[in-house]
């Protein structure tokens, strides 16, 4: 070891010593570095877990997808109160559908959906789902895989055939202790033979599905053909609320128009908005573009971050300066000590470094006992809650960077301070 | 050019505080010294009649305010910090009244102190700081603190502590003032044999017997030398009567 470096381990350890003799006055300087640097981590990786969930549900509705779903318009709502007789008719129709397949440019497929929450039952069971009457293209576009049996096919659709296919969710409700397959169910008057099983292909559950209200299962949707929907439930839907009854008249509930490439989804979202307001008086349906709410969510994730790491930084900030308040009188404290070494030979250097490493020392003890706090943290909320969080390295590194360099920036001015002072001055110094 | 053997010499030095506004102390008004190398001299003179200054000043702890100070023939008066700091840590030993050793330091470390501002590597230096606490007499006491040591102790401490980088000039202000008269004698002795080997001393004293044992000694008054007394018999009847 050359003297240099030999000097430099002897000015840490002198440090490590002048620290070990106010144990708890370091301690608790350090601790404003701790909980600093462990909420820039914990703080980023939660951000970073709650924006991944919502970036994979979105990915899930499929970046090339864009989805057009019937709402009931705010104005009737009012006006379809009591009366009898007169239906509200809103949403979306099969011309809809047909008009966006023919003059969109780049649409390879346009999926309609029925959807009707109805009861389910087999049995003594009754459970309150939702029927979806789709095609068989449904699966590919949702991304649903079978786990038993067989989806809808061309020809069930063809044939008006009484088949439905069952989400596993449902099915276990419905049938906690047969087999499913080839039982017959009944929905409203009918009976439907069941064909098979399917799951989500990315569990967990996607929160996507066609017209699902909050708080409701994931998993609990029926399939029938589209052909099937329209002829045994009808178009008109006779509705059980507070008031009496509400008739609706509905054609499809959903659209989903499934895009070439992105650059093709960018392309028709206005022309799809133009296309069905020429065609609706009313404001009774709404369009959603995964891709758009994609890029909002990068960008919001941004804005997420910039906010909680100024947040973050800002106790960094706060531990920072509670070092730079000890250092300040430590200095004075050890004005006697500064005098005795500036007459032993020391220049104003050594003693500025004897301060830094000091504050140094501190925060990047800090530091790297706030990086095991904050890597640990976040997994501590993971597992008690059902956020989920992503540790990201380069949160690690800039906190540890950054309270390094806040050791040094509110350590600069006390060491400076003690080197500049007068030998004499200091020597006296009680 | 001064010639170079004189160790200390001081040419018209003055030293002027100013205090608050308008009031101007005048610590030292134009003193004229020169000292020889292996001489030793004490110091005296009435309270605030400006010796601890002077002494800080030979120490190149502080610039004079006029005049100029030649420290083995190169002049200090002007030189910038880093080179004073230097000038201290390789010629210059201080022993101070009130010891001023580091508390959280132990004998050893606190003699190595000086050893780490010249760069030197501490271990390479072991044996002669052993060396150095054994001819204080504390060889048996290298781990301890210096509040687990007398007052005598630790201003041996910081006798071996001034010598480990082998300094021309030993600077001591009032080294007995805090000791009984026994354990002072037992640190002037120690001084008289550093002077024996050839050091240089300047000790400041309020003590007339303490002064006997000088070759020189500077009565000082309102900052300047008002006479001195050359002594045949200093340092135990050793040395040689200076210019
Ligand atoms: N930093 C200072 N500011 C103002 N005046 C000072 C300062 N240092 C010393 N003085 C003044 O200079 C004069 C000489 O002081 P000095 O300390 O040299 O006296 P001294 O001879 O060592 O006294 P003592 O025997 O009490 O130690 C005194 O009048 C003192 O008040
Ligand atoms: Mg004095």
């Amino acid at each position: 070891m050359n003297p240099l470096s030999f000097q430099f381990v002897s000015t840490v350890r002198l440090g490590m010593k002048s620290l070990m003799l106010h144990k708890l006055r370091s301690a608790l300087t350090m601790l404003g570095i701790i909980f600093g640097v462990c909420s820039v981590i914990a703080m980023l990786a939660i951000g970073e877990g709650a924006s991944y969930e919502a970036q994979e549900a979105i990915k899930k509705l499929g970046s090339q997808n864009i989805i057009i779903r019937s709402v009931k318009p705010a104005e009737d709502a009012k006006q379809a109160g009591v009366g009898r007789g007169s239906s509200l008719e809103y949403g979306l129709t099969y011309h809809d559908g047909a008009r966006i397949q023919t003059t969109v440019p780049g649409v390879v497929r346009v999926l309609p959906v029925r959807i009707i929450r109805e009861n389910v039952r087999f049995a003594q069971n009754s459970v309150a789902c939702q029927v979806l009457g789709t095609l068989p293209f449904y699966m590919d576009i949702v991304g649903l895989e079978v786990a038993r049996g067989r989806f809808l096919t061309e020809t069930d659709e063809r044939n008006h055939e009484n088949v439905c296919v069952l989400t596993a969710g449902l099915a276990q409700r419905l049938f906690p202790y047969q087999d499913p397959l080839e039982q017959s169910i009944k929905v409203d008057a009918f009976y439907y033979r069941v064909v098979g099983l399917v799951r989500e292909k990315n569990l967990p559950e996607h929160r996507t599905q066609a017209g699902r209200m909050e708080g409701e299962p994931l998993d609990n949707n029926l399939y029938v053909p589209l052909s099937v929907s329209r002829s045994r439930f009808g178009e008109v839907l006779i509705r059980r609320s507070a008031s009496g009854f509400e008739a609706e008249k509905v054609e499809l509930h959903q659209i989903t128009v499934q895009m070439r490439d992105m650059e093709a989804v960018e392309a028709a979202d206005p022309q799809i908005k133009t296309l069905l307001g020429r065609f609706h008086t009313k404001n009774d349906y709404e369009t959603i573009v995964p891709l758009q709410l994609l890029r909002q969510a990068e960008q919001t994730k941004r804005i997420f971050n910039i906010v909680l790491g100024s947040i973050a930084a800002i106790s960094l900030l706060v531990g920072g300066i509670g070092i730079m308040n000890i250092m300040l009188a430590t200095v004075t404290e050890r004005t006697r000590e500064i005098g005795i070494r500036r007459a032993l030979g020391a220049k104003r250097r050594h003693i500025t470094m004897q301060f830094l490493v000091e504050t140094v020392v501190l925060s990047v003890g800090g530091g790297l006992i706030g990086v095991a706090v904050g890597v640990v943290a976040p997994l501590v909320v993971a597992h008690f809650t059902t956020m989920k969080t992503i540790i990201t390295l380069w949160s690690v590194g800039l906190a540890f960077g950054i309270s390094g360099a806040v050791g040094i920036i509110f350590g600069l001015y006390p060491a400076k301070a003690a080197a500049r002072l007068d030998p004499i001055e200091a020597l006296r110094h009680e | 050019m001064p010639p170079a053997h004189d160790i200390i010499r001081l040419e018209r030095i003055e030293k002027r505080y100013i205090l608050g506004g308008e009031v101007e102390v005048r610590a030292l008004c134009g003193v004229d010294l020169v000292v020889t190398p292996g001489s030793y001299v004490a110091i005296m003179g009435p309270s605030g009649s400006g010796k601890s200054t002077m002494l800080n000043l030979i120490g190149c702890l502080d610039r004079p305010t006029a005049g100029r100070y030649f420290l083995g023939g190169v002049d200090v008066s002007r030189m910038p910090d880093d080179q004073l700091s230097e000038a201290r840590g390789q010629r210059i030993g201080f022993i101070f009244q009130s010891y001023n050793l580091i508390a959280q330091l132990t004998v050893i470390e606190n003699i190595q102190v000086p050893l780490l501002y010249q760069g030197k590597d501490v271990r390479a230096h072991q044996d002669q700081c052993a060396k150095l606490a054994d001819m204080v007499g504390l060889s048996d006491r290298l781990h301890h603190r210096p509040n687990q040591l007398s007052g005598g102790q630790q201003q041996r401490v910081a006798i071996a502590r001034a010598l480990v980088n082998d300094p021309l000039l030993i600077l001591a202000d009032e080294p007995t003032g805090n000791l009984d008269s026994h354990t002072g004698q037992e640190v002037l002795e120690l001084i008289d044999h550093l002077n024996a080997q050839g050091k240089t001393i300047v000790l400041v004293t309020h003590d007339e017997r303490i002064a006997t044992r000088a070759h020189r000694v500077l009565h000082m008054r309102d900052g300047l030398i008002e006479r001195e007394v050359v002594n045949r018999n200093g340092a135990a009847g050793r040395g040689t009567t200076p210019p």
